[in-house]
């Protein structure tokens, strides 16, 4: 009998976690994102942050869901910062609602999908951390240089694949 | 009505998610460039909560790692430590001499300070602390420091390595977590310090770039600023105590944003990416503490005593004064062989005052001697350059620098001087007519 994930589009209910690991998760993540940047600085290049956030607005498929989860890992990371709190909380907020809403339309079980999804919402947080930090805050010194962020999607897309499948068995069976 | 917020309550959501951050960022910004300020405390309140909850796994990871260093470096990786203890021993023998060297001058420098009423500050005390994490954001070069408010750490106090400066205390969490810090590092974009250009004296400020360097930015081009120069601490910033290292220049390119301006790309010296121990600077003063005061005392006194020993040396040995195009000897270049009577390498190699330029250069004068090699025992030899006197025969005397100073050079011995080792013993007043210094304690080392 072939395993359905929780992603797959023939699995429209929504699934859900232990209260334990929809806590947690991101937690971790966001410690592990301030500890292994200390260890090896190339790794400051990571967002598991960002990660969580996809992955846990991806499987409830619930919008409002994705979006409060995307708030509150942007807040806590905007609060381990020197960054105004609330710059990656409303990148994030908006990326949790895009993943949710695009977990109803399109497959997202395949390899594929997911790199190009994942993808594509590391290039997006690029581009919202830009319009929040250059036209919202007037931070005109703000820079982005769009090589590296490529590059940051590429390697992020990399260390997300792996980690849905780590985190696909978090989930509660029904 | 209901159905239009049950048909949109997703997007409304959002809106509303959107909305109320948006007017949190717009209670905390009030200025472009706030970034690099304490917050307010409602925002404090918030983000030390967070630095309260994260911090303990940060002290944990850091503490599980520094145990299992420790004990492989403690216990295990001793095999070079008896090694390792001599080279510091060596290593503190030569920072003695090289101190030596400075304390004279730094004594004038104060002095001069002094009479112009300059007041330096001086580092008094520092708290060392460990790196327990970073803010985990590319774009904010944010350290946590294990040391914090019941430490004595305050808002805009610096932080250093010995190699260099690393950033500035940005802030302290007395309520949730008195023993940590948050440092904002210099290459953070919101970060700048005033510095100074070593060897050209020009004042500047540096800043963080996006990539994670350091740059000057507000200089036009300037043909004495060169790669390689180090960058110092100026001490405008009331931040950074003056003349600590801050970095060298890598690289000066025209900036295309901001013309006339170059963008002087400056490689920290203190390593930005890999910091496990700070010091952070908790007092100064203007005065120098009295270590300190000891330190540039015994300095003092060495450099003093190591000058004694080159006037004695430059007054019974004046030849040793300069080598056949003036300049002195070396350092640490004692000829290979020395030749009979030659005084030991420890006379040598002291510091010897050079000659003093000649008015009226004549065949007497210091380096128109020609080289030994050159010379022939016993038979006609010309001086480097010919004066019109008819009779010069052999080399000068090496007398002339030492002669110079009262204005009346010696004569030379009619009889051309042979390469008599025997007969280099230093005269007991330095007025008689001086033998000829075998060529060797001239020559450089070959």
């Amino acid at each position: 009998m072939a395993t359905r994930s929780y992603t797959s589009r023939r699995e429209l209910d929504e699934h859900t976690f232990h209260p334990a690991v929809t806590v947690l998760v991101p937690v971790a993540f966001i410690i592990l994102q301030a500890l292994l940047p200390k260890i090896f600085s190339k790794l400051a290049i990571l967002d598991l942050p960002l990660i969580a956030t996809i992955f846990f607005a991806v499987s409830r498929r619930s919008p409002i869901a994705g979006t409060i989860t995307g708030m509150i890992i942007g807040l806590l990371q905007d609060a381990l910062t020197n960054q105004p709190i609330g710059v990656n909380g409303m990148a994030k907020a908006f990326i949790g609602y895009a993943a949710a809403s695009i977990g109803f339309k399109v497959d997202v079980d395949s390899i594929t999908t997911r790199a190009v999804m994942s993808f594509g919402f590391f290039l997006l947080q690029s581009v919202l951390l830009y319009l929040i930090e250059h036209r919202l805050l007037g931070m005109h010194g703000f820079h982005v240089i769009w090589l590296h962020e490529l590059l940051r999607a590429a390697v992020n897309t990399a260390a997300a694949i792996p980690i849905f499948y780590l985190l696909d068995r978090t989930r509660t069976e029904e | 009505m209901e159905s239009f917020f049950v048909r949109f309550r997703n997007v409304l959501v959002l809106i509303a998610v959107l909305l109320a951050q948006t007017i949190l960022l717009a209670v905390q910004v009030r200025r472009a460039d706030a970034l690099d300020e304490a917050d307010g405390h409602k925002v404090l309140l918030l983000r030390s909560w967070v630095v309260a909850a994260v911090t303990p796994f940060e002290r944990l990871s850091h503490g599980t790692g520094q145990g299992i260093r420790g004990s492989w470096s403690n216990y295990i990786d001793l095999r070079n430590t008896r090694q390792k203890n001599q080279q510091l021993q060596q290593e503190i023998a030569r920072l003695r001499l090289e101190q030596s060297e400075f304390a004279e001058d730094a004594a004038q420098g104060r002095r001069l300070q002094a009479l112009l009423a300059f007041r330096e500050h001086y580092v008094t005390t520092t708290v060392a602390a460990q790196v327990i994490g970073t803010s985990g954001v590319d774009q904010s070069r944010v350290l946590y420091i294990d040391k914090g408010s019941a430490d004595g750490l305050a808002p805009d106090m610096a932080v250093i390595t010995p190699d260099g400066i690393v950033g500035k205390i940005r802030d302290v969490f007395p309520k949730t977590s008195p023993h940590t810090a948050q440092v904002l590092e210099i290459n953070d974009p919101s970060s700048g310090a005033g510095v100074l250009l070593a060897s050209t004296r020009i004042r500047a400020v540096l800043r963080g770039a996006p990539d994670g360097q350091i740059q000057i930015g507000n200089l036009t081009q300037d043909s004495r600023i060169k790669p390689g120069e180090l960058v110092l601490t100026s001490g405008g910033d009331q931040i950074f105590p003056r003349g600590l290292k801050v970095g060298i220049i890598d690289s000066i390119v025209p900036d295309p944003d901001h013309q006339p301006y170059t963008r002087i790309r400056v490689k920290p010296t203190a390593n930005l990416t890999q910091l496990e121990e700070v010091l952070v600077i908790t007092g100064v003063q203007s005065e120098m503490t009295p270590q300190a005061q000891q330190d540039l005392a015994a300095g003092l006194a060495t450099a003093i005593e190591a000058k004694r020993a080159a006037d004695l040396a430059a007054e019974r040995l004046p030849s040793l004064s300069g080598g056949v195009d003036g300049s002195a000897t070396p350092p640490g270049s004692a000829p290979a062989t020395p030749a009979p009577g030659t005084p030991p390498p420890s006379i040598v190699n002291t510091p010897v005052p050079k000659p003093l330029p000649t008015l009226h250069p004549d065949r007497y004068t210091f380096g128109m001697t020609p080289p030994a090699t050159s010379l022939t025992p016993g038979g006609h030899n010309t001086p480097t350059v010919a004066p019109t006197t008819p009779d010069s025969t052999t080399s000068a005397p090496a007398t002339g620098s030492a002669d110079a100073s009262d204005g009346e050079p010696k004569p030379a011995p009619k009889k051309p001087a042979k390469p008599k080792p025997s007969t280099t013993q230093p005269a007991d007043d330095g007025n008689s007519p001086q033998p000829s210094t075998p060529p060797q304690s001239q020559q450089p080392p070959q």
